[in-house]
């Protein structure tokens, strides 16, 4: 136990599975969801917000996976359409080959073991009548995974596993603070042995100091059971220290994407290093460097053509208005790749 | 592992009773009702008379005496036929508010948590109901099927779906948008399993609290079906047919109408001042969470 945390403080999360296994478990491929709503009085006009427009990515087993972005970019919708919480428009989305978005019934059942969420509001992700005991038990009776003292005693373990007392089973969530709740949250996703988590802005609505330790907590899960994690995040530098590969989010697509180090220390595309340049770093020695996003986030309801990003642009060329930018491998192996007209 | 078992905190309906209990008003409203729930359940062995049995030597009685509230004009001693009229009372109140509360509360239930189209046709098929008072759509419904005790239960059921279908919808659409419902459905949850598992334990003491108060307005529809010749048909006695009765003779005999309205009253009263008490009790903004 000891030298694994020694091994962790060096290394950190990144590098802790360094060759991820050659087929991907998760595929998405050009997910799409808009949302259709009427407004205006007395005609009313048909308005389309299109939260996700195009986006594919591949997750590999015990692989941490960030999607970083903006508020309002669409990484929580894609996060829940992959998922099948909203239904999407229109991609593909496998695990392990398997269609998710085919799948109903039984199938659709077996999957949604397969993938679990952890959402970011802890007050809001339990359900304030139930005991601890009994969130924890029901997903397992549900699945058929056990019974009785069984799974209580199952439940008692996965407790103790997040780093809470078994004594908390007979309790409300009420009872407990908010970083005590996301760790029940964490606990009950665990109840059905996922191999893939969703974490959906995991840390945000949390204290720095609780931040930190539930940070850990995943980690520490992740190197037990050998998670994939699908890291919902736009805080930098939690993404930067948790996950092996990185896509940075803008209007519902995915401009630029690869390994951690290189996309945020990095980047190709100009949005993200805009982000770069915005998110604090520890360093006194860049105190100097400004941050220099110009302008608003434009409303996905009225997307800009051409490149998204180009009315923010400080490298915009006339081509920029006109055409999406096709995908561009980076250079050099395995480096991801990005959606620019500069690098196309 | 087991064996660290902490005693669990009372459920919410004991802290919400316990508080009830600490209000003097609330306190005194369930005494009313519980005196009459009494008397009217064990009224065959409490009533000194036989509600029925006509004595014409001992007609128009006044109060006190040998007939502690008197007699009708047919010599039947009052108390005993308040006793056996508040059967009929609590039954068709009882029998029509829990009909409505199941029959109301799923309706919106599963309205709110469809949502969309479906919950738009069915709400406004709810207005068209609300639109109708209480009295008057009570009236239709016992005059198209017959004074009888299961049709007044229907007809004030029927009145009362609607507003308990409101009351558990709204919450409803608050709770379908909480993470522990999409939670559930990552889980692999049912929807019945999520509406009837995980919604409804978080809705149900708003529609009970709900329930106590329109219990109050079933009593009085009762009563005034009763009091226009609609209720349960004579010589059964009923509160509203007795009120009705005594007004034949009310300048000689004033108490003949005034104790079923004074019961009709207290009933009503001691109901309203319960589902105030409740309603205080559990309203998450005076609950101290």
């Amino acid at each position: 136990m000891s030298e694994a945390s020694d091994d962790r403080r060096a290394a950190g999360p990144r590098g802790l599975n360094p060759p991820p296994s050659a087929e991907p478990v998760l595929v998405v491929e050009g997910l799409r969801k808009h949302f259709v709503s009427r407004k205006g009085f007395p005609r009313a006009r048909t308005v389309t917000v299109r939260a996700v427009e195009d986006i594919s990515f591949r997750i590999h087993a015990g692989e941490a996976f960030g999607l970083v972005g903006e508020s309002g970019c669409g990484k929580s919708t894609a996060a829940r359409a992959l998922l099948r919480l909203i239904e999407p428009d229109a991609g593909r989305v496998t695990w392990k080959g398997e269609d998710v978005l085919a799948a109903r019934g039984a199938a659709l059942k077996a999957l949604r073991r397969r993938m679990q969420i952890v959402f970011q509001d802890p007050y809001s992700s339990l359900d304030p009548r139930q005991t601890i005991g009994a969130a924890l038990v029901e997903p397992m009776r549900v699945h058929a995974l056990a019974e009785g003292a069984e799974a209580r005693r199952r439940a008692g373990a996965l407790l103790e596993e997040v780093g809470l007392p078994p004594a908390a089973l007979d309790r409300f969530p009420h009872e407990f603070s908010g970083g005590q709740r996301q760790r029940i949250g964490i606990a009950r996703a665990l109840t059905v042995e996922p191999e893939l988590i969703v974490a959906d802005e995991p840390v945000s609505a949390l204290d720095v100091s609780v931040q930190a330790q539930v940070l850990l907590l995943l980690q520490e899960l992740r190197r037990r059971r050998g998670l994939a994690f699908l890291f919902v995040s736009h805080d930098l530098s939690v993404v930067r220290w948790f996950c092996d590969r990185v896509a940075v989010m803008y209007l519902g697509r995915i401009v630029e994407e690869g390994p951690a180090g290189r996309v945020l220390a990095d980047p190709l595309h100009p949005y993200a290093q805009m982000l770069r340049d915005a998110s604090p770093v520890p360093d006194p020695s860049r105190r100097g460097i400004l941050p220099r996003i110009i302008g608003e986030i434009p409303s996905a309801s009225n997307p800009p053509p051409g490149c998204p990003f180009h009315p923010r642009c400080p490298q915009a060329m006339a081509v920029c208005a006109r055409e999406v930018p096709r995908w561009t491998e980076a250079p050099g192996t395995s480096q991801g790749g990005v959606a620019c007209h500069l690098h196309g | 592992m087991s064996e660290i078992i902490l005693a669990a905190p009372p459920p919410a309906w004991k802290r919400a009773l316990a508080k009830a209990r600490s209000n003097p008003t609330t306190a005194a409203g369930a005494l009313i009702c519980l005196i009459i729930i009494v008397s009217a359940v064990f009224a065959p062995w409490l009533a000194p008379y036989d509600p029925t049995e006509q004595d014409i030597m001992n007609r128009l009685q006044a109060p006190g005496g040998e007939f502690l509230l008197g007699t009708d004009q047919f010599g039947r001693d009052i108390l005993s036929r308040l006793m056996w009229g508040g059967r009929i009372s609590l039954t068709v109140s009882l029998g029509a508010i829990a009909a409505a509360m199941v029959i109301g509360g799923v309706i919106g239930m599963v309205s709110g948590y469809i949502g969309g189209r479906f919950d738009l046709f069915v709400m406004q098929v709810m207005d068209v109901l609300l639109s109708f008072p209480s009295l008057i759509l009570g009236l239709i419904v016992v005059a198209l099927l017959g004074p009888e005790l299961v049709n007044l239960v229907v007809a004030i059921a029927l009145t009362a779906i609607a507003p308990f279908a409101r009351v558990a919808r709204a919450p409803t659409m608050a709770l379908k948008e909480r993470a522990f419902v999409e939670a559930g459905r990552a889980l692999g949850f049912s929807h019945v399993r999520i509406l009837f598992g995980h919604i409804l334990p978080n809705i149900l003491s708003e529609v009970m609290v709900m329930g106590t108060l329109w219990l109050a307005t079933a009593v009085r529809v009762e009563a005034s079906l009763s009091f226009i010749g609609l209720g349960v048909k004579p010589p059964t006695p009923t509160w509203g047919g007795m009120t009705r009765d005594g007004f034949e003779n009310i300048l000689d005999a004033p108490w003949l109408a005034v104790f079923p309205g004074i019961a009709i009253l207290l009933l009503v009263l001691g109901l309203n001042m319960v589902g105030d008490g409740l309603r205080d009790a559990t309203d998450p903004k005076l609950r101290n969470e």
